[in-house]
């Protein structure tokens, strides 16, 4: 039932991506780009998605289990620390340099187009160096 | 402003919601670079498949999306009209920084945004301010470097 669910929620998630403009690195940075031409459709990206979990969060967290499942695997920090800030500002230069941000640049890999794929690639290296540079500090 | 799409926004935005709001009801925190960092070491292999299936889908509502009638003439991947050259050492750049980034803070737009902020984390919220301005301020030096 949970692989069922996680392959709905996917197709779902991708699906939303696309009617929402978030598939089009020019519409990204047009929302990002305050100076030269603002376009924030995609604050309406985020409103409708946090109208959604903002109430339906705070009802499922309620319960002591998931609907579908035996526990909630939720983070548990809470500390702002510089890790979070500085992974944060790197995101958000790849993010303005590209385009794209994970969800849309997998999702985006449906239209086989080879930029996309090599934008891809470079993430997966990405997330495999900071997770050996992390193993090696720890 | 002939490019503002708020309607459809909205209602993409509303099915991200009720898919991170599935996900949540198995358990689940619908944030992709979390989902796509535990199909690598030191993940265990045991909890993968969910991982593959969910990126799976992600793929898939794409496709399904101008099948079912959606417009897709509105993406356009190079929006800086860099040379090709240029554009791929921008998307390597761009994906190496996103990969790190988004591992070394925990998450990214899904995750820390949709997800973290929907549960009111404090963390999520400082991480959302955070890549948004950067994020502005590398599209506000390229834009001026290349003339606007």
């Amino acid at each position: 039932m949970f692989l069922v669910i996680a392959l709905a929620s996917g197709l779902l998630f991708g699906y939303g991506l696309a009617l929402s403009g978030m598939l089009s690195p020019a519409k990204v940075v047009g929302f990002l780009d305050v100076a030269y031409g603002w376009d924030p459709s995609l604050a309406f990206v985020m409103g409708g998605g946090l109208a959604v979990t903002v109430v339906a969060f705070h009802f499922l967290l309620k319960r002591p289990h998931p609907i579908f499942g035996d526990k909630f695997y939720l983070p548990t920090r809470t500390d702002i620390d510089k890790r979070l800030v500085i992974g944060a500002a790197l995101f958000g230069a790849g993010w303005g340099i590209g385009g794209l941000c994970p969800g849309p640049a997998i999702s985006s890999l449906a239209y086989a187009s080879p930029k996309i794929a090599v934008f891809v690639v470079a993430m997966v290296v990405g997330v495999l160096i900071a997770k050996t540079l992390f193993r090696a500090k720890n | 402003m002939e490019n503002f799409t708020p309607f459809l926004s909205l209602s993409g935005g509303l099915i991200i919601g009720i898919a991170a709001t599935l996900l949540l009801a198995a358990g689940r925190i619908a944030g992709i670079s979390g989902i796509l960092g535990g199909l690598m070491p030191p993940a265990p292999a045991a909890d993968r498949k969910w991982r593959w299936l969910f990126l799976l889908g992600l793929i898939g509502g794409a496709v399904l999306f101008p099948i079912l009638g959606g417009d897709i003439s509105y993406i356009d991947i190079n929006p800086y009209n860099f040379s090709d050259e240029v554009h791929y050492g921008a998307l390597i750049i761009g994906g190496l920084l996103v990969g790190m980034g988004t591992t070394i803070g925990s998450g990214c737009t899904s995750g820390h945004g949709i997800c973290g902020l929907g549960r009111l984390s404090a963390r999520s919220l400082v991480s959302v301010c955070t890549f948004m301005a950067v994020a502005g301020v590398a599209v506000f030096v390229i834009r001026t470097v290349m003339g606007g």
